[in-house]
């Protein structure tokens, strides 16, 4: 029985799926100099593997000064996004055969933040715009309730999409407005609003529209859809800001 | 999260300014939305929405207005060959036109004066830029406005 699930394996290797491929990198060191400049490694990688894969490949075995963030490595964290041939895109969930190999992938990190080293990038002030909008729940009785909030399916159903946001910061990094002067509070931002505002449990959607409703809130928006397109979740970013400008409309007249 | 542990991590922190330091050697640009004492309060108004639906609601009507307009003057009836001081003696002679004519004036220069300051606010990086091409462009807005509206109200068709 042994034997010919080795030859099996055997030929399999011969006909080796690997292929070369170039990572084209964005490096920065701020050690070294104030310029940033590409990189480009060439690998031996299945076309089925992920660009954090080929990321981890360079670290490992070709140079460990490459620096990125990564912690789940499952599309989950949010801390591997990055500005993959031009799109902004979660490196562990982007395969390469999906993304064109036989041209060099380029590699930068997400922009309108400060890139810190290579592909990291200071997230203080999407963090900043994160917490402006008051990300947790608000009621107005004070003492802890003895059993759950109880809400229909329909009213959960409400703002599901925008309970998905993993904060990876792709959307709001992908923002023209937000390249700009980086005031605007950006998509993700918006959407974990949306995601209180239109829960029936929260009692301060109020103050967070009064929120949204500032000079470099939601009216900012150029409806451009870069957002949309850049959310690794799928999340309709665009419809979400669309539905809190009307809320903003609809409470005044 | 205290301040020494974001200072040593090299992650600037809001609250507070830091440029050069030992961890930090490079020049560090500013972190946007960083508060600072410069930073301006934020704006609890309406103007922005207003703004906001100001621009749906002038350009539904200006459409109309606008093509009636370019129907009229250049299409219908002659087209543009029977564009004269006449022409539009005759159609000010109208109240209709007046006010037509009018509120084409005012939604227009409005609606593109407030797509140009969106315009600047996106692109002009700088605060001084920013106030110079505002400056510039509320004078010529206001200037237009008012020359429009003195010529539609004191115009004579008897000037010779």
């Amino acid at each position: 029985m042994a034997t010919p699930v080795l030859d099996k394996v055997e030929a399999q290797s011969a006909a080796s799926p690997y292929i070369t491929v170039t990572f084209r990198v964005r490096r920065f060191n701020p050690e070294v100099s104030a310029e940033a400049s590409w990189e480009d490694f060439q690998l031996e990688i299945d076309p089925k593997e992920r660009v954090l894969d080929g990321l981890h490949k360079i670290k490992w075995d070709l140079d460990g000064t490459l620096t990125f963030r990564r912690s789940c490595a499952h599309g989950i964290c949010g801390s591997d996004a990055m500005r993959i041939n031009g799109k902004n895109r979660l490196a562990c969930k982007t395969l390469i055969k999906d993304i064109n190999p036989e041209k060099p992938i380029t590699v930068e990190p997400i922009k309108g933040l400060t890139v810190l080293k290579d592909l990291v990038v200071d997230m203080e002030p999407f963090f900043q715009a994160y917490r402006d909008v008051m990300p947790f729940l608000i009621t107005k009785e004070t003492n802890e309730p003895t059993r759950e909030r109880l809400q229909s399916a329909e009213d959960r159903a409400r703002f599901d999409d925008t309970t998905k946001c993993i904060l990876c910061a792709a959307c709001t990094s992908s923002c023209p407005v937000f390249w700009n002067d980086g005031q605007y509070f950006g998509p993700a931002a918006i959407v974990n609003a949306h995601r209180f505002i239109f829960d029936s449990r929260d009692e301060a959607g109020e103050q967070r529209l009064e929120i949204l409703n500032d000079k470099d809130g939601v009216w900012r928006c150029r409806t451009t859809f870069n957002c949309t397109d850049a959310c690794p979740r799928g999340i309709e970013v665009t419809k979400a800001i669309a539905e809190v400008k009307r809320a903003l409309i609809t409470r005044r007249f | 999260m205290s301040t020494t542990e974001t200072n040593a991590s090299g992650i600037g922190p809001v609250e507070a300014g830091s440029g050069y330091s030992v961890d930090n050697p490079a020049p560090v640009i500013e972190a946007p939305r960083q508060r600072t004492k410069k930073t301006p309060k934020s704006t609890r108004g309406n103007f922005e929405m207003y703004g906001w639906l100001f621009m749906r609601l002038s350009g539904i009507v200006l459409v109309v207005l606008v093509i009636g307009h370019l129907l009229i003057q250049l299409v219908l009836d002659g087209g543009v060959s029977k564009i004269g001081f006449a022409f539009v003696a005759g159609r000010w002679a109208s109240p209709w036109w007046q006010v037509w004519d009018l509120l084409m004036l005012w939604l227009a220069m409005l609606h593109g004066c407030n797509g140009l300051r969106t315009v600047i606010n996106d692109y002009a990086e700088r605060a001084n830029t920013r106030l110079w091409l505002k400056g510039l462009l509320y004078t010529a807005t206001v200037w237009t406005i008012l020359l429009g509206t003195l010529v539609i109200f004191t115009f004579d068709p008897n000037i010779r």
